[in-house]
């Protein structure tokens, strides 16, 4: 992502809180990180990779149900709140990155410090 | 078989998956016809409503056409209805083992999980197996030495073809599967597509499968009747031939080794009965493209892609007049396909060559 900002935390602005609808995902590239940032029904934010484990498939063109991403390759399914495999073909999980919303934008830690 | 006719292997192994992934043919890049994230949001809504509709009406087809065919049974009556038990048996339940499968049918899981069950029991695909080797299947449509769901390879075997009209091939290779999960076993393409953490569950249901079949064939045993294995286990063979028929229509005589699902799947335009039966699943190519789209909702993914796809069959006849003849050229000519036409608002391949590596081995 171009223009971000950052701090020195491993904050990263990701995006506006309404930049994602409701019970969707949206992309987030940053570095070599290819993250899938998801807004549930009730306006809670979280981020995972974006990446499906089972086959490289990308999250962020498939399909959120409630707490649940679906692969838009093969179904297979994950929790975007902890990033667990819920249903097969998934059967690896999703790395989970800590989101807060300030001032009306998601951020998102995608680093250690 | 013919001496001078070069059969392509259809063979899955470590090999083949090693060689197909050189030739960028495994788990590639498929194209995907444009549809707006927007529209296609609101196909993939789940809902269970369509689905308990349909399988009421199902179970209440099996309950009064299997009741039918007990009182009437002894007579010539008892025909049409084991006919109609046998195709909401054998036939239906490869829709149904098809689309729950993908957790698409129901928007509640342990629907689409029991429905499954049930389904793969009914049509004979074991429930583990089958989920995996459907997973491959759409990762790799019809990719030679990757794809374990190539229902007619080259040269089409037209003998295991007409066997299966009952079920006959598929049945007699499912039960052998059966036979050797239960003792512990996988075969070789299967230890390419099936986890680890997954085999121990594969053996479990076969075991259970043998278990039901022992009670079905000691009941018929006992009571000196066939009538407890027409309820459970022959359906699945008399009424396996509408499995063939729509089956069929998916891939047979289109390419191979293509990364375009336009030119190796059909969408067949069918009649309501049969789209009941099917479970929309006459809408293939938009299936493989966008699998997460239910199959209520697939009518309308049709209509959403039609400006770039290949016309639609109006009919099971009109792809039949393409399957049959293909097939049957196929015999000597394995090399010869049927090739789909892609419509003039179609959108551009890009740099990818849809013909350059199709890789046959056959002789022109």
């Amino acid at each position: 992502m171009t223009g971000e900002q950052s701090t020195g935390a491993g904050w990263v602005d990701a995006c506006g809180v309404d930049d994602i609808e409701r019970e969707d995902v949206r992309p987030f590239d940053h570095g070599r990180l290819s993250l899938a940032l998801y807004r549930t029904a009730d306006d809670a934010y979280f981020a995972t990779d974006g990446i499906c484990t089972h086959e490289a498939a990308d999250l962020t063109e498939g399909f959120v149900m409630g707490d649940v991403i679906e692969c838009p390759r093969h179904n297979g399914r994950f929790n975007v709140r902890t990033g667990a495999a819920l249903a097969a073909p998934a059967c690896v999980d999703l790395a989970a990155y800590p989101v807060k919303v300030e001032a009306g934008r998601v951020w998102v830690k995608v680093e250690t410090g | 078989m013919r001496a001078d006719v070069a059969w392509r292997d259809y063979t899955i192994n470590a090999e083949t998956i090693r060689r197909t992934d050189e030739m960028g043919l495994g788990a590639a890049d498929w194209y995907k016809s444009p549809v707006p994230r927007k529209k296609l949001k609101e196909l993939m809504r789940r809902r269970d409503g369509p689905a308990i509709r349909d399988t009421v009406i199902w179970i209440a087809g099996l309950i009064v056409s299997g009741s039918a065919g007990y009182f009437t049974w002894g007579t010539w009556w008892a025909v049409p209805c084991f006919l109609v038990y046998g195709v909401l048996y054998g036939g239906a339940t490869d829709s149904r083992w098809h689309e729950c499968g993908h957790r698409t049918a129901f928007k509640t899981t342990w629907m689409n999980d029991l429905l499954y069950e049930i389904a793969c029991f009914m049509v004979l695909r074991e429930p583990t197996v089958w989920r995996w080797s459907h997973t491959r299947h759409h990762t790799d449509t019809i990719i030679v030495g990757r794809d374990p769901e190539i229902a007619v390879p080259r040269p089409p075997d037209i003998m295991g073809i007409l066997l299966n009209v009952f079920a006959l091939k598929s049945s007699y290779v499912a039960l052998r599967s059966v036979i050797v999960h239960a003792t512990g076993r996988l075969g070789e393409a299967e230890a390419t597509f099936i986890p680890a953490a997954e085999r121990p569950k594969v053996y479990r249901t076969a075991r259970i499968w043998l278990a039901i079949f022992a009670v079905v064939i000691g009941a018929s045993i006992l009571s000196g009747s066939i009538l407890p294995l027409m309820y459970v286990g022959l359906p699945t063979l008399y009424g396996g031939w509408f499995v063939i028929l729509v089956g069929l229509t998916q891939h047979a005589g289109l390419a191979e080794d293509v990364l375009d699902h336009r030119l190796n799947t059909r969408t067949v335009y069918m009649n309501p009965v049969f789209r009941f039966l099917y479970w929309n699943m006459n809408y293939h190519v938009e299936h493989h493209m966008f699998p997460t789209v239910p199959y209520h909702a697939l009518p309308k993914l049709h209509e959403a892609l039609r400006s770039d796809m290949p016309p639609p069959y109006p009919s099971i006849l009109a792809a039949y007049r393409e399957i049959v003849p293909t097939l049957a050229r196929q015999v000597k000519d394995p090399t010869y396909q049927a090739v789909r036409p892609l419509p003039a608002g179609a959108k551009p391949y890009g740099d990818y060559e849809p013909f350059a590596n199709l890789g046959t081995t056959g002789a022109r």
